[in-house]
């Protein structure tokens, strides 16, 4: 049998040191009542066989379609030692650093990740992973809460409608309320928030670059929100980081994000990685595991887990979150990446990213009925309008080899004419020629 | 060792991005940009790999040697879950792609993936249906228990509290609480199960739920479970299964017979897929028909023309749980495991573990305190009672061990047990290594009788001693400084 070492003596020698006859007596606690109603599965199949059948699996896929879908979710270059890196088996089945004499090599790499994260997004302390972007803002709009003691969550549209319905659902029984903020020419509406932010706010959630992908200054936000004792959460992409006014600089108080984009593939959407990063003071109200520096027995230094009885392992029902296992080997991809690129490469794949977007943004809009929709700048993504449902171009775009965007009417009630596109490094200026052709042809 | 930063050289580059193919113009204008580059290390490609080798050189993993800690399952990954995980028609595709018009075509070699492992573990654990969106044991615990809420809701079943025992594990009073439940605990009786006479008093018309693992954390099969569950539905309370310990039980008891209304699995232990250090995980939820229209949406179909879709027509549902299907590359190297086991190879999993745990349990119950002795099943506890006598603690042989080449067992775990050890070998590890692990245990009961001191600076041949914990609180160092 696969994986199972055991011969039949090797067995029966071990089944006589149990005191036990047969395996059956091993199970005998067991009350017969309880036997398997049934167990209908079908038999194994050689190595050679499952690797061959998945591979036609995979082949069902259409990752063959020149991609131009993003939505908080890119297709960035992943250097080729991202990928040697985290195939290195003694990181990867280790479990949880719970023994840090020999787990160093988690706990160090968790660190150096923890200084990364915080100093792209300029926050002063981060956890060591939480499962996604979209969990990792529920988990800061309930951190604020219980900083806050306040019950008002204000939401802006501009935040993913991904993570918007996350959030709904999650707190759905939590005595809460949240209310959201309309977007007017791509950047949250003051006057709307100004009125809705009162003193049973706990938090303001943004997101910036947002989903129709405008850059914009929150900086006023912060200082309205502030001004009531409410927090400012912002959703952050770790790219943009590298060329944008960081979300730290703009007064956040909680910044969290979507780490993909950091070295990880798309892979259907996951495993991912979400980030959360605040400032020092919150630290103790903040979910998740962290790692600190200390010394051993002969001063030498080195890492463990840290401020553990906010967790559920010790605090149980009163502790700041549930979660145990996190995206820790998803986070040393990301800190694989970003010691690859380094200070300069990161911004390098950033501006690349800007002046790609850019050229895509005024080669579309030179398409007869196609224009920019939003005056705002953007980072890499942008919205357009059509003559016609975008939903329809896109498919009939498909069937010309694009992935060319995402239909914003999806989730955006009057928006069925519009089409988000998003453009990475790796898009080339042919790639995004024959899109525009494409794009002219299905339109004329 | 350094860290990544401080072998930072100023100018040095790493890897070279792809470079810009249009006129080189920033559209942002300048109080929209970073005023400093982020400070992240400038080291060469080859400065990174030697880093993380080293790094890597500082950890332990199952690849590297037993691993017996208890309640995580810590069996040997298959490396073809690893290979299948980076074929390119998985790894590249874009999740966003099968809401596109039609995009369900796109995607109909994932989406079977997701169907049909939902529906291998429906029939291995006996449930209706399956959600795979969870990512991780205690995700699946809150999205459970947040099924529960919408039942009794929908229902008009006003109930506050969770019922869970006392050694369970943390992630379970935890969910509760956060779903917005009043969380309580239940006793352990002498034979290490739920005490049934305390359970029978707690358990009121105000009770939403019980959470239960099977078999606990003692690695013991309660023997009581049928009435347990023939109370709680008689009091309108549902059965939360703990899929934890699913690794005892394969084909041998499905939670669905028993009569639990929703499972969770962890797929990371049962199913071999590897832990990363911490994660990631998968933890998808399992239901009993009548929960079956509260699940999160999207839920795959496969239609009458065998083809796969997303459904997202559940007005009942709880609404969304992720962003998107689940840890699909976890999922992926599970239903790798299930194919290649097969319906003989999961049973045999599931007895050689138990076979594994009772060998050792044998073995070693002269030398330390077996509180509940027994047949175990996948696990068992052991206590350090014994040895504390002579000053010696669980944390000192967990690091004994360490030094003699092994993982400890988990320690302090289960709270119901002073000094605990809690061992659980798995199924794919050989009578040799069990029998190394024996005898360094042996070895070490016997210096506790002889020199009982020397095991308090264990581990001495490790890249760090023991580390200063109260230090790192009061330090409050999470990240390297700037220069």
């Amino acid at each position: 049998m696969p994986y199972i070492p055991h011969t039949d003596q090797e067995r029966q020698q071990m089944l006589s040191a149990a005191g036990a006859n047969s395996i059956e007596d091993l199970f005998s606690y067991i009350p017969s009542e309880l036997a398997p109603s049934s167990f209908d599965l079908p038999p194994g199949k050689s190595e050679f066989e499952v690797g061959l059948f998945l591979k036609k699996l995979s082949a069902k896929n259409a990752t063959e379609l020149i991609p131009f879908v993003g939505g908080g979710f890119y297709d960035h270059y992943i250097p080729a030692a991202v990928d040697a890196i985290v195939s290195k088996s003694e990181f990867y089945t280790a479990y949880t650093p719970y023994q840090p004499e020999i787990s160093q090599g988690t706990l160090q790499a968790i660190y150096e990740y923890q200084t990364s994260i915080c100093r792209l997004v300029d926050m002063d302390v981060t956890n060591a992973s939480l499962y996604d972007g979209g969990t990792a803002l529920y988990e800061a709009s309930m951190m604020a809460v219980r900083i806050t003691g306040r019950n008002k969550i204000i939401v802006s549209r501009g935040v993913s409608p991904i993570y918007r319905v996350m959030l709904a659902s999650y707190t759905k029984n939590l005595h809460l309320q949240l209310e959201e903020i309309p977007v007017n020419n791509g950047v949250l509406d003051r006057d709307v928030m100004k009125d809705a932010l009162d003193e049973s706010t706990a938090a303001v959630v943004m997101q910036n670059p947002n989903f129709f992908g405008c850059v914009e200054d929150i900086s006023d936000i912060s200082e309205m929100a502030h001004g009531v004792g409410a927090l400012v959460i912002c959703s952050a992409y770790p790219i943009a980081c590298a060329l944008i006014k960081t979300p730290g600089e703009m007064g956040a108080d909680i910044v969290t994000g979507e780490g993909q984009s950091l070295g990880l593939p798309l892979s259907f959407g996951g495993p991912y990685l979400g980030f959360m990063a605040t400032r020092m003071k919150y630290v103790r109200k903040m979910p998740g595991r962290i790692v600190g520096a200390t010394v051993d027995t002969e001063g030498r230094r080195g890492y463990v887990l840290t401020l553990q009885t906010r967790e559920q392992h010790i605090r149980r029902d009163k502790a700041t979150s549930n979660i145990c296992s996190n995206e820790s080997l998803c986070a040393l991809a990301a800190q694989a990446y970003m010691s690859l690129l380094g200070k300069e490469g990161i911004r390098d794949v950033a501006s690349v990213c800007n002046e790609k977007a850019n050229y895509t943004m005024k080669r579309l809009s030179k398409i007869p009925g196609v224009k920019v929709k939003f005056p705002a700048p953007v980072f890499n993504e942008f919205t357009i309008d059509l003559p016609r449902d975008a939903g329809e171009v896109i498919g009939e775009l498909i069937e010309k080899g694009f992935a060319a965007g995402f239909p914003l009417g999806r989730y955006y009630k009057g928006m069925e004419k519009s089409m988000l596109v998003a453009i990475t490094e790796k898009r080339t200026k042919e790639e995004i020629g024959r899109l525009a052709e494409a794009l002219e042809e299905v339109l004329s | 060792m350094k860290t990544i930063y401080e072998k930072s050289v100023k100018g040095r580059r790493g890897v070279r991005p792809p470079e810009s193919d249009v006129p080189a113009e920033i559209n942002l204008p300048n109080n929209l940009l970073r005023k400093e580059p982020a400070q992240l290390p400038e080291v060469s490609e080859l400065d990174v790999m030697r880093h993380f080798t080293k790094l890597a050189g500082m950890n332990f993993g199952v690849d590297t040697g037993f691993y017996p800690l208890g309640s995580c399952t810590m069996k040997y990954n298959p490396k073809l879950g690893e290979q299948v995980s980076r074929y390119e028609g998985f790894a590249a595709l874009h999740p966003l792609l099968p809401q596109l018009r039609l995009g369900g075509m796109l995607t109909q070699g994932s989406l079977q993936v997701l169907y049909d492992t939902g529906a291998l573990l429906s029939e291995i654990l006996g449930m209706k249906e399956f959600t795979m969106q969870p990512m991780a044991g205690a995700h699946g615990e809150l999205t459970g228990i947040m099924l529960i809420a919408a039942y009794h809701k929908d229902k008009g079943n006003n109930k506050s509290k969770v019922i869970v025992p006392d050694s369970a594990h943390g992630t379970n009073p935890a969910s509760a609480s956060i779903a917005g439940y009043e969380v309580v605990s239940v006793k352990s009786d002498e034979n290490g199960a739920m005490d049934l006479e305390e359970f029978k008093k707690t358990l009121d018309d105000d009770t939403a739920a019980v959470m239960l693992t099977s078999p606990n954390t003692l690695g013991l099969f309660n023997t009581n479970l049928p009435e347990i569950v023939k109370l709680a539905h008689e009091k309108g309370a549902l059965m939360y299964y703990d899929g934890a310990n699913l690794n005892a039980i394969l084909g041998k008891v499905r939670p669905g017979d028993v009569g639990f209304d929703v499972v969770h699995v962890n797929i990371h232990k049962t199913f071999a897929t590897p832990h990363g250090g911490g994660g990631p995980g998968s933890g998808p939820v399992g239901v009993a028909e009548k929960l079956v229209p509260y699940l999160p949406i999207s839920r795959v179909i496969k239609r009458s023309d065998g083809m796969f879709a997303l459904d997202y027509d559940h007005p009942k549902s709880i609404g969304y749980i992720a962003p998107f299907y689940g840890n699909f590359g976890v999922i992926l190297k599970a239903y790798a495991y299930m194919l290649t086991l097969g319906k003989e190879g999961l049973v045999r999993v599931s007895e050689n573990a138990v076979l594994n745990a009772n060998y050792i349990m044998s073995k070693l119950k002269d030398y330390y305190e077996l509180p509940y002795d027994r047949t175990c099943m996948h696990e068992f506890v052991l206590s350090a009672s014994r040895q504390l006598k002579n000053g010696v603690r669980a944390l000192d042989i967990a690091k004994a061990l360490i030094e003699r080449g092994f993982h400890p067992p988990t320690v302090y775990f289960p709270l119901i047990v002073n000094e605990a050890m809690m061992i659980e070998p798995t199924e794919t590890e050989s009578k040799e290594t069990l029998d190394t692990f024996i005898e360094a245990m042996i070895e070490i009961a016997e210096l506790v009788q002889k020199e009982p001191e020397s095991l308090h600076a264990a581990p001495r041949n490790m890249p760090v001693s023991r580390l200063d914990e109260v230090k790192a609180v009061k330090l409050q160092k999470f990240s390297v400084e700037k220069d």
